[in-house]
């Protein structure tokens, strides 16, 4: 048996990964053409790379199909419930910093905080006859976030891409969404809220606990572990 | 572990002990409309239920309780006074707990009667007890209704008062709202600096939520602003509310002495003294029954007045047994302008039997 590694399939996070790997002496390559996605390792024995796309492999490592793999926290958390006993972060990489947030239209100049949006939720549902909708695809996060906050009145709607226009749209009045720099939550008029910070996310190898492994795949764990340590 | 077919013979007794009293069967669909589920609770209950959907129907739940369809039917077609019972699977979304069960028989009995809410709700009580007797478990009541009583009579504006009500079911950010209101917790400097004018923007207004809508949360913040802070001793006298946690007598001479400082809980305090004789004359032990002024708010908010709960006293691993309330609310948010009082209660007899065969 190999051990089994999933690495994002594409863009940045993907080069990114395999640059890390490297500094490491652990060579990760994409084997073929740039469309295939199959990819070969060298630099260390008994180790196949398995190409994907970064919101699958929390699923793949929870269901024990991949030994280790690089995803960020957001993702993990949002998609496994009880990620504790599913996974477990061997190293933090160091890039694809990410925070989820709560931004609401800068020109809100009477909302700064939780406790602002749950008052702003509230009127407004009184004045339009339905709740304050946050867009979002990170529902789960989001919700126990807002729970645990006692924000009430609000509703989320799901939005995969573009979630900063949904304000502009008016789809959503406000937005949770992950952000490196804020640059395009300025672009769209947006601020963050001060004390919304649901979660702090950067790309993670993790360690699946779930995969079933024998002497080879445990000798293989722990020289990579040394090495990459 | 009971089997499925076990536990659906002893919902069964419990529904016919039920149909005894005079209450009506009812089988409410287990797909329930989303909406109305949505909006009474919010997104919370995206949480706590599972939501499926269609083309057609757009977004359904599988049942997370049998209350709100029942008072749907009653308000909509229902005969008064009105008793009915049912039994069934209900689904809860469990992700946190892999050991608690998503899906469970739940067997009910609801009250709708306007003549003596006392009597009602010793009658749902005392029922359920009698059902669970030689169990080992312990009851708990409380009453929702004096701690809304004593924020209704806060010396304050309308504005904090409504602040208040409105999170009586999340305690944490009632106690914020306290701490805010009563001048302990410092004004955030976002908060201060837009008090004092300061807070500017050149940022174009996007999005539905008006220059209006703004303007008028902003007058809210000066008037709050302006209103003087909660007294420490209103404070104080929640505070001491929420810590009744004693047997019936006691607690009633607590509620008793509050109520001095609090002319606004009294009505509410004989309500609890009505129920308590209501119960005793049922056959309740009340000198040995727990009063908890607190119990209740973590729940579901549609209680609004009598509240209660049994749990196993040595599995403190096992959900709650049997709980109930008084929903009066509830019957007048669903029911289109119509209201009537509201009292009932739910058992997990899957839970009975475990519990019942346990050595």
């Amino acid at each position: 048996m190999t051990l089994k590694l999933g690495v994002p399939s594409k863009g940045r996070l993907m080069e990114k990964t395999f640059d890390w790997f490297a500094q490491r002496g652990i060579i990760l390559q994409r084997s073929g053409s740039d469309r295939e996605y199959a990819g070969a390792v060298a630099g260390i024995e008994g180790v196949s790379l398995i190409l994907l796309s970064a919101g699958e492999i929390p699923r793949e490592l929870a269901a024990g199909r991949i030994h280790m793999g690089v995803t960020g926290t957001d993702l993990v958390q949002e998609k496994l419930a009880l990620w504790e006993q599913l996974v477990e972060p061997v190293e933090e990489l160091g890039f694809g910093h990410a925070d989820l947030i709560i931004a609401v239209p800068k020109a809100w100049i009477d909302v700064d905080t939780l406790d602002d949006l749950d008052a702003a939720a509230a009127a407004f549902r009184a004045a339009h006859g339905f709740r304050l909708r946050i867009a979002t695809k990170y529902h789960r996060l989001v919700r126990n976030f807002l729970r645990d906050s006692g924000v009430a009145d609000y509703a989320l709607v799901d939005s995969q891409g573009a979630t900063e226009g949904t304000v502009a749209n008016e789809t959503a009045e406000a937005i949770a969404d992950i952000t490196s720099s804020g640059e395009t939550l300025r672009a769209n008029h947006l601020k963050i809220l001060g004390d919304a910070m649901v979660l702090r996310s950067q790309a993670t190898l993790w360690r699946s606990r779930t995969a079933p492994v024998d002497d080879r795949v445990r000798k293989t764990l722990k020289e990579l572990e040394a090495r990459l340590g | 572990m009971p089997t499925r077919s076990e536990t659906l013979v002893r919902a069964a007794g419990l529904r016919a002990m039920f149909e005894a009293q005079g209450a009506l069967l009812v089988e409410p669909p287990i797909l329930q409309p989303a909406t109305t589920l949505l909006e009474l609770y919010g997104e919370d209950m995206r949480a706590r239920a599972y939501v499926t959907s269609d083309a057609l129907r757009g977004e359904q739940m599988l049942r997370p309780d049998f209350t709100v369809p029942v008072v749907q039917m009653h308000m909509a077609e229902g005969a008064e006074p009105a008793r009915y019972t049912y039994s069934g699977e209900v689904f809860r979304r469990q992700e946190e707990d892999p050991d608690r069960a998503n899906e469970y028989i739940q067997v009910g009995y609801e009250v709708f009667d306007r003549a003596d809410p006392a009597a009602a709700d010793a009658e749902v009580f005392a029922l359920i007890a009698e059902a669970l007797r030689g169990l080992p478990l312990r009851a708990v009541t409380g009453d929702i209704g004096v701690l809304m009583a004593a924020v209704q009579g806060l010396q304050t504006s309308a504005r904090r008062r409504q602040a208040l009500m409105r999170h009586i079911w999340r305690p944490r950010r009632f106690r914020a709202l306290l701490d805010r209101f009563s001048g302990r917790a410092p004004v955030p400097p976002s908060r201060a600096a837009l008090l004092a004018g300061q807070a500017a923007t050149d940022a174009p207004l996007i999005g539905l939520r008006s220059r209006a809508d703004i303007e008028e949360r902003i007058a809210a913040l000066h008037e709050d602003a302006a209103t003087p802070p909660l007294s420490g001793r209103e404070v104080e006298q929640i505070e001491a509310l929420l810590d009744v946690r004693e047997v019936m007598p006691h607690a009633l001479s607590q509620l008793h002495d509050l109520a001095v400082d609090m002319p606004d809980i009294a009505a509410a305090v004989a309500r609890v003294t009505a129920r308590e004789a209501a119960l005793r004359a049922r056959g309740v032990d009340t000198d040995n029954l727990m009063f908890e002024a607190s119990y209740g708010r973590s729940s579901m908010e549609y209680y609004d007045g009598f509240v209660f709960g049994f749990r196993a006293e040595a599995r403190a691993d096992l959900p709650t047994i049997a709980s109930g309330g008084r929903y009066d609310a509830l019957t007048r948010r669903l029911g289109q302008g119509r209201e009537i009082p509201a009292v009932g209660g739910v058992m997990r007899p899957g839970l009975m039997l475990e519990l019942e065969g346990a050595p």
